[in-house]
Protein backbone atom coordinates (compact mmCIF):
# COMPACT_ATOMS: atom_id res chain seq x y z
CA UNK A 1 0.00 0.00 0.00
CA UNK A 2 3.01 2.30 0.81
CA UNK A 3 4.12 2.15 -2.84
CA UNK A 4 7.77 3.84 -3.07
CA UNK A 5 7.23 6.50 -0.22
CA UNK A 6 10.16 5.43 1.82
CA UNK A 7 12.22 6.32 -0.93
CA UNK A 8 10.63 9.60 -1.10
CA UNK A 9 11.06 10.06 2.66
CA UNK A 10 14.92 9.18 1.86
CA UNK A 11 15.22 11.90 -0.53
CA UNK A 12 13.06 14.62 1.38
CA UNK A 13 16.02 14.07 4.73
CA UNK A 14 18.59 14.07 2.12
CA UNK A 15 17.03 17.36 0.76
CA UNK A 16 17.10 18.73 4.27
CA UNK A 17 19.97 18.33 5.10
CA UNK A 18 21.37 19.55 2.40
CA UNK A 19 19.27 22.94 2.55
CA UNK A 20 21.34 23.11 6.06
CA UNK A 21 24.95 22.56 5.10
CA UNK A 22 24.18 24.95 2.00
CA UNK A 23 22.28 27.81 3.43
CA UNK A 24 23.03 27.88 6.99
CA UNK A 25 25.83 29.70 8.34
CA UNK A 26 25.87 28.51 12.14
CA UNK A 27 28.78 25.27 12.74
CA UNK A 28 26.01 23.72 14.77
CA UNK A 29 23.23 23.48 12.37
CA UNK A 30 25.92 22.31 9.73
CA UNK A 31 26.98 19.72 11.61
CA UNK A 32 23.07 19.12 12.23
CA UNK A 33 23.12 18.76 8.43
CA UNK A 34 25.58 16.24 8.27
CA UNK A 35 23.74 14.03 10.81
CA UNK A 36 21.08 14.64 8.82
CA UNK A 37 22.68 13.27 5.20
CA UNK A 38 24.73 10.59 7.10
CA UNK A 39 20.47 9.49 8.75
CA UNK A 40 19.16 9.29 4.96
CA UNK A 41 21.83 6.91 3.88
CA UNK A 42 21.63 4.46 6.72
CA UNK A 43 17.52 4.84 6.12
CA UNK A 44 18.04 4.10 2.77
CA UNK A 45 19.84 0.86 3.42
CA UNK A 46 17.51 -0.30 5.68
CA UNK A 47 14.37 0.29 3.21
CA UNK A 48 16.24 -1.40 0.37
CA UNK A 49 16.71 -4.30 2.72
CA UNK A 50 12.91 -4.68 3.66
CA UNK A 51 10.81 -7.87 2.47
CA UNK A 52 6.99 -7.39 2.68
CA UNK A 53 5.70 -9.04 5.60
CA UNK A 54 9.04 -9.93 6.92
CA UNK A 55 10.13 -10.45 10.34
CA UNK A 56 13.73 -9.46 12.27
CA UNK A 57 16.71 -12.18 11.25
CA UNK A 58 16.89 -13.37 14.74
CA UNK A 59 15.63 -16.72 15.37
CA UNK A 60 15.07 -16.98 19.48
CA UNK A 61 11.86 -17.75 20.23
CA UNK A 62 10.44 -16.61 16.73
CA UNK A 63 7.05 -17.89 15.77
CA UNK A 64 6.98 -17.45 11.83
CA UNK A 65 10.47 -18.02 9.97
CA UNK A 66 9.05 -18.01 6.54
CA UNK A 67 10.04 -14.86 5.23
CA UNK A 68 12.99 -12.56 6.64
CA UNK A 69 14.29 -9.11 6.50
CA UNK A 70 17.58 -8.90 4.53
CA UNK A 71 20.21 -9.28 7.34
CA UNK A 72 23.41 -7.92 5.55
CA UNK A 73 21.92 -4.12 4.96
CA UNK A 74 21.08 -3.98 8.66
CA UNK A 75 24.83 -5.32 9.87
CA UNK A 76 26.18 -2.53 6.99
CA UNK A 77 23.99 -0.32 8.50
CA UNK A 78 25.33 -0.89 12.16
CA UNK A 79 28.67 -0.26 11.02
CA UNK A 80 27.76 3.39 9.45
CA UNK A 81 25.82 4.35 12.67
CA UNK A 82 29.10 4.13 15.41
CA UNK A 83 31.48 5.75 12.50
CA UNK A 84 28.58 8.53 11.88
CA UNK A 85 28.87 8.94 16.31
CA UNK A 86 32.61 9.17 15.91
CA UNK A 87 32.36 11.25 12.95
CA UNK A 88 29.92 13.87 15.03
CA UNK A 89 32.08 13.46 17.91
CA UNK A 90 35.13 14.70 16.34
CA UNK A 91 33.19 17.11 14.23
CA UNK A 92 31.50 18.94 17.77
CA UNK A 93 34.55 18.76 19.43
CA UNK A 94 36.70 21.10 16.36
CA UNK A 95 33.45 22.98 16.17
CA UNK A 96 34.18 23.64 20.30
CA UNK A 97 37.96 24.83 19.45
CA UNK A 98 36.64 27.13 16.66
CA UNK A 99 34.70 28.51 19.12
CA UNK A 100 37.06 28.88 21.65
CA UNK A 101 39.58 30.44 18.69
CA UNK A 102 37.22 32.86 17.03
CA UNK A 103 34.80 33.42 19.77
CA UNK A 104 31.80 32.93 16.93
CA UNK A 105 30.59 30.03 15.32
CA UNK A 106 29.82 32.43 12.03
CA UNK A 107 31.09 30.97 9.18
CA UNK A 108 31.57 34.33 7.52
CA UNK A 109 33.80 35.64 10.10
CA UNK A 110 35.26 32.29 10.48
CA UNK A 111 36.50 32.99 7.12
CA UNK A 112 38.43 35.39 7.96
CA UNK A 113 41.98 34.31 9.08
CA UNK A 114 43.39 35.45 12.50
CA UNK A 115 46.94 34.82 13.80
CA UNK B 1 28.22 23.17 34.61
CA UNK B 2 26.72 23.34 37.88
CA UNK B 3 25.04 20.71 39.29
CA UNK B 4 21.29 19.89 39.48
CA UNK B 5 19.06 20.17 42.06
CA UNK B 6 18.67 17.02 44.38
CA UNK B 7 15.55 15.50 42.62
CA UNK B 8 17.94 15.10 39.72
CA UNK B 9 20.34 13.54 41.62
CA UNK B 10 18.36 10.77 43.37
CA UNK B 11 16.61 9.98 40.63
CA UNK B 12 20.22 9.45 38.76
CA UNK B 13 21.38 7.50 41.83
CA UNK B 14 18.40 5.02 40.92
CA UNK B 15 18.36 4.92 37.40
CA UNK B 16 22.33 4.66 37.08
CA UNK B 17 22.32 1.01 38.48
CA UNK B 18 19.52 0.15 35.70
CA UNK B 19 21.43 1.64 32.71
CA UNK B 20 24.84 -0.34 33.67
CA UNK B 21 22.52 -3.89 34.18
CA UNK B 22 20.63 -2.86 30.95
CA UNK B 23 23.39 -2.20 29.19
CA UNK B 24 25.45 -5.15 30.17
CA UNK B 25 22.04 -7.66 29.41
CA UNK B 26 22.62 -6.12 26.38
CA UNK B 27 26.31 -6.84 25.16
CA UNK B 28 25.93 -10.87 26.96
CA UNK B 29 23.21 -11.50 25.27
CA UNK B 30 24.31 -9.83 21.78
CA UNK B 31 24.26 -13.52 20.07
CA UNK B 32 20.43 -14.68 20.95
CA UNK B 33 18.70 -11.35 20.94
CA UNK B 34 18.56 -8.19 19.23
CA UNK B 35 21.31 -5.92 20.45
CA UNK B 36 25.33 -6.48 20.47
CA UNK B 37 28.18 -4.77 21.53
CA UNK B 38 28.03 -1.58 19.94
CA UNK B 39 24.57 -0.73 20.99
CA UNK B 40 24.85 -1.85 24.88
CA UNK B 41 28.05 0.03 25.08
CA UNK B 42 26.53 3.02 24.19
CA UNK B 43 23.64 2.35 26.64
CA UNK B 44 26.51 1.85 29.40
CA UNK B 45 28.12 5.26 28.20
CA UNK B 46 24.74 6.79 28.90
CA UNK B 47 25.51 6.56 32.39
CA UNK B 48 28.70 8.88 32.28
CA UNK B 49 26.43 11.06 30.56
CA UNK B 50 24.20 11.41 33.22
CA UNK B 51 26.48 11.38 36.12
CA UNK B 52 28.05 14.38 34.34
CA UNK B 53 24.94 16.38 34.14
CA UNK B 54 23.27 15.56 37.38
CA UNK B 55 26.62 15.75 39.50
CA UNK B 56 28.86 18.44 38.01
CA UNK B 57 32.21 17.83 36.43
CA UNK B 58 33.95 18.70 39.62
CA UNK B 59 32.50 15.90 41.67
CA UNK B 60 32.71 13.19 38.99
CA UNK B 61 36.38 13.69 37.67
CA UNK B 62 37.45 14.03 40.75
CA UNK B 63 37.22 10.03 41.24
CA UNK B 64 37.54 9.24 37.37
CA UNK B 65 40.73 8.15 36.11
CA UNK B 66 40.81 8.33 32.39
CA UNK B 67 43.62 6.01 32.46
CA UNK B 68 41.14 3.30 33.78
CA UNK B 69 39.02 3.89 30.54
CA UNK B 70 42.16 4.06 28.40
CA UNK B 71 43.43 0.43 29.64
CA UNK B 72 39.81 -0.96 29.22
CA UNK B 73 39.58 0.87 25.80
CA UNK B 74 42.83 -1.21 24.72
CA UNK B 75 42.27 -4.28 25.85
CA UNK B 76 38.75 -4.37 24.37
CA UNK B 77 40.34 -3.70 20.72
CA UNK B 78 43.60 -6.34 21.57
CA UNK B 79 41.50 -8.78 22.46
CA UNK B 80 38.86 -8.23 19.28
CA UNK B 81 41.78 -8.35 17.18
CA UNK B 82 43.39 -11.02 18.92
CA UNK B 83 39.95 -13.64 18.26
CA UNK B 84 39.99 -12.88 14.94
CA UNK B 85 43.87 -13.77 14.82
CA UNK B 86 43.51 -16.53 16.27
CA UNK B 87 41.14 -18.17 13.34
CA UNK B 88 43.79 -17.60 11.15
CA UNK B 89 44.59 -21.57 10.29
CA UNK B 90 41.35 -21.47 8.39
CA UNK B 91 40.60 -17.70 7.53
CA UNK B 92 40.79 -14.38 9.29
CA UNK B 93 38.18 -14.01 11.36
CA UNK B 94 37.11 -17.89 11.57
CA UNK B 95 34.87 -19.15 14.31
CA UNK B 96 36.89 -21.87 15.70
CA UNK B 97 34.74 -21.82 18.60
CA UNK B 98 31.29 -22.33 17.41
CA UNK B 99 30.28 -25.56 17.88
CA UNK B 100 33.28 -27.50 19.44
CA UNK B 101 31.16 -27.99 22.86
CA UNK B 102 33.34 -26.22 25.89
CA UNK B 103 33.49 -22.52 26.03
CA UNK B 104 30.94 -20.95 24.31
CA UNK B 105 30.77 -24.00 22.28
CA UNK B 106 27.23 -25.31 22.31
CA UNK B 107 25.09 -26.18 19.37
CA UNK B 108 21.70 -24.79 18.79
CA UNK B 109 18.87 -26.10 17.50
CA UNK B 110 17.81 -25.29 13.93
CA UNK B 111 14.88 -23.13 13.37
CA UNK B 112 12.91 -21.06 16.18
CA UNK B 113 14.65 -21.79 19.50
CA UNK B 114 14.51 -20.28 23.28
CA UNK B 115 18.29 -19.88 22.81
CA UNK B 116 21.42 -20.69 24.63
CA UNK B 117 23.80 -18.51 26.10
CA UNK B 118 26.82 -20.49 26.10
CA UNK B 119 27.21 -20.91 22.11
CA UNK B 120 28.05 -19.03 19.08
CA UNK B 121 31.72 -19.05 19.60
CA UNK B 122 33.73 -16.00 19.09
CA UNK B 123 30.79 -14.03 18.43
CA UNK B 124 29.72 -13.55 22.02
CA UNK B 125 33.72 -13.11 22.99
CA UNK B 126 34.09 -10.52 19.94
CA UNK B 127 30.64 -8.76 21.57
CA UNK B 128 32.22 -8.60 24.65
CA UNK B 129 35.55 -7.12 23.57
CA UNK B 130 33.66 -4.69 21.19
CA UNK B 131 31.26 -3.60 24.33
CA UNK B 132 33.99 -2.92 26.50
CA UNK B 133 35.79 -0.48 23.79
CA UNK B 134 32.75 1.26 23.08
CA UNK B 135 32.27 2.34 26.80
CA UNK B 136 35.58 3.53 27.35
CA UNK B 137 35.46 5.09 24.15
CA UNK B 138 32.79 6.70 24.19
CA UNK B 139 32.65 7.26 28.09
CA UNK B 140 36.23 9.29 27.15
CA UNK B 141 35.21 11.16 24.16
CA UNK B 142 31.89 12.35 26.65
CA UNK B 143 34.51 13.33 29.60
CA UNK B 144 36.77 14.67 28.04
CA UNK B 145 34.54 17.12 26.07
CA UNK B 146 33.01 17.69 29.28
CA UNK B 147 36.68 18.72 30.56
CA UNK B 148 36.71 21.43 27.29
CA UNK B 149 33.85 23.33 28.93
CA UNK B 150 36.24 24.76 31.17
CA UNK B 151 37.94 26.71 28.65
CA UNK B 152 35.09 28.84 28.19
CA UNK B 153 34.15 28.74 31.87
CA UNK B 154 37.84 29.69 32.75
CA UNK B 155 37.57 33.17 31.16
CA UNK B 156 34.89 34.71 33.39
CA UNK B 157 36.86 32.32 36.78
CA UNK B 158 33.21 30.84 37.70
CA UNK B 159 33.25 27.75 39.36
CA UNK B 160 30.80 25.13 40.07
CA UNK B 161 27.88 25.87 42.29
CA UNK B 162 24.40 24.17 43.09
CA UNK B 163 21.06 25.24 43.61
CA UNK B 164 20.99 24.15 46.92
CA UNK B 165 24.00 24.96 48.78
CA UNK C 1 21.20 35.03 -1.67
CA UNK C 2 23.81 32.75 -3.53
CA UNK C 3 23.71 30.52 -1.21
CA UNK C 4 19.81 30.11 -1.71
CA UNK C 5 20.87 30.16 -5.89
CA UNK C 6 23.48 27.38 -5.12
CA UNK C 7 21.16 25.14 -3.24
CA UNK C 8 17.97 25.30 -5.93
CA UNK C 9 20.33 24.15 -8.28
CA UNK C 10 21.89 21.45 -5.93
CA UNK C 11 18.23 20.76 -5.09
CA UNK C 12 17.44 20.02 -9.30
CA UNK C 13 20.55 18.35 -9.89
CA UNK C 14 20.12 15.25 -6.96
CA UNK C 15 16.30 15.33 -7.47
CA UNK C 16 16.79 14.61 -11.20
CA UNK C 17 19.24 11.65 -10.05
CA UNK C 18 16.91 10.65 -7.25
CA UNK C 19 13.96 10.31 -9.19
CA UNK C 20 15.90 8.22 -12.61
CA UNK C 21 17.11 5.92 -9.74
CA UNK C 22 13.89 5.43 -8.21
CA UNK C 23 12.30 4.85 -11.51
CA UNK C 24 14.44 1.71 -12.37
CA UNK C 25 14.32 0.69 -8.46
CA UNK C 26 13.19 -2.59 -7.20
CA UNK C 27 9.56 -1.39 -5.48
CA UNK C 28 9.52 -1.16 -2.15
CA UNK C 29 9.47 -4.74 -0.08
CA UNK C 30 9.87 -6.60 -3.11
CA UNK C 31 13.32 -7.89 -2.85
CA UNK C 32 12.83 -11.23 -4.19
CA UNK C 33 16.30 -12.00 -5.64
CA UNK C 34 18.56 -12.27 -3.10
CA UNK C 35 20.79 -15.02 -2.91
CA UNK C 36 23.71 -13.97 -0.51
CA UNK C 37 21.15 -13.28 2.43
CA UNK C 38 19.43 -16.05 1.80
CA UNK C 39 22.39 -18.48 2.37
CA UNK C 40 22.75 -16.40 5.24
CA UNK C 41 19.75 -16.70 6.89
CA UNK C 42 19.69 -20.61 6.24
CA UNK C 43 22.97 -21.42 7.39
CA UNK C 44 24.12 -19.27 9.88
CA UNK C 45 22.91 -21.42 12.69
CA UNK C 46 24.38 -24.49 11.19
CA UNK C 47 27.99 -23.24 10.34
CA UNK C 48 28.05 -20.34 13.16
CA UNK C 49 25.69 -21.72 15.81
CA UNK C 50 24.46 -18.41 16.33
CA UNK C 51 20.58 -16.90 17.00
CA UNK C 52 20.91 -13.47 15.99
CA UNK C 53 21.81 -14.07 11.79
CA UNK C 54 22.87 -9.96 11.95
CA UNK C 55 25.63 -10.41 14.82
CA UNK C 56 26.84 -13.39 12.88
CA UNK C 57 27.22 -10.80 9.42
CA UNK C 58 29.02 -8.14 11.92
CA UNK C 59 31.33 -10.48 14.07
CA UNK C 60 31.84 -13.31 11.55
CA UNK C 61 31.03 -13.15 8.11
CA UNK C 62 32.36 -9.77 7.43
CA UNK C 63 34.66 -9.63 10.50
CA UNK C 64 37.13 -7.05 8.36
CA UNK C 65 34.34 -4.46 8.39
CA UNK C 66 33.93 -3.92 12.03
CA UNK C 67 37.85 -4.26 12.22
CA UNK C 68 37.75 -1.26 10.27
CA UNK C 69 35.19 0.21 12.52
CA UNK C 70 36.21 -0.25 15.59
CA UNK C 71 39.58 1.33 14.18
CA UNK C 72 38.01 4.36 12.96
CA UNK C 73 36.32 4.55 16.77
CA UNK C 74 39.38 4.15 18.54
CA UNK C 75 41.18 6.84 15.96
CA UNK C 76 38.25 9.61 16.71
CA UNK C 77 38.88 8.86 20.78
CA UNK C 78 42.18 9.37 20.03
CA UNK C 79 41.70 12.49 18.13
CA UNK C 80 39.00 13.82 20.91
CA UNK C 81 41.65 13.17 23.42
CA UNK C 82 44.10 14.34 21.26
CA UNK C 83 42.45 18.30 20.90
CA UNK C 84 41.59 18.48 24.68
CA UNK C 85 44.25 17.45 26.06
CA UNK C 86 45.79 18.69 29.43
CA UNK C 87 47.40 22.33 29.20
CA UNK C 88 45.39 22.84 25.94
CA UNK C 89 44.13 26.12 27.06
CA UNK C 90 47.33 27.74 28.13
CA UNK C 91 47.91 28.48 24.01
Amino acid sequence: MTGNAPFLVVGVIFLLGLYAILTERNLIKIAIGISLLEASANLLLIVLGYRTGGSVPIFTLAGDVGTMVLPTPQALTLTAIVIGLATSALLLSLVMLLYRHYGTLDVREIRRLRG
Amino acid sequence: MNPLSVVVRTICDIFAWFLGIFGAYVIIHGHISPGGGFQGGAVVATMAALLLVAYGGKKVLSFVRPGIYTGMEATGLLVFITAGFLGIGTTFFYNFLAGQGGLFGSVVPLGPNSGILNSAGTISLMNMAVGLEVVSGLSLILIYMFKGIRLFEGREGRSERGHDR
Amino acid sequence: MKRQVLFVVAVLVVAGVFLGALARIHPFGDTTRAPMDDYYLENAQRERSVNNVVTSIVFDYRGFDTLGEAAVLFTAVCSVLALFREGSEKR
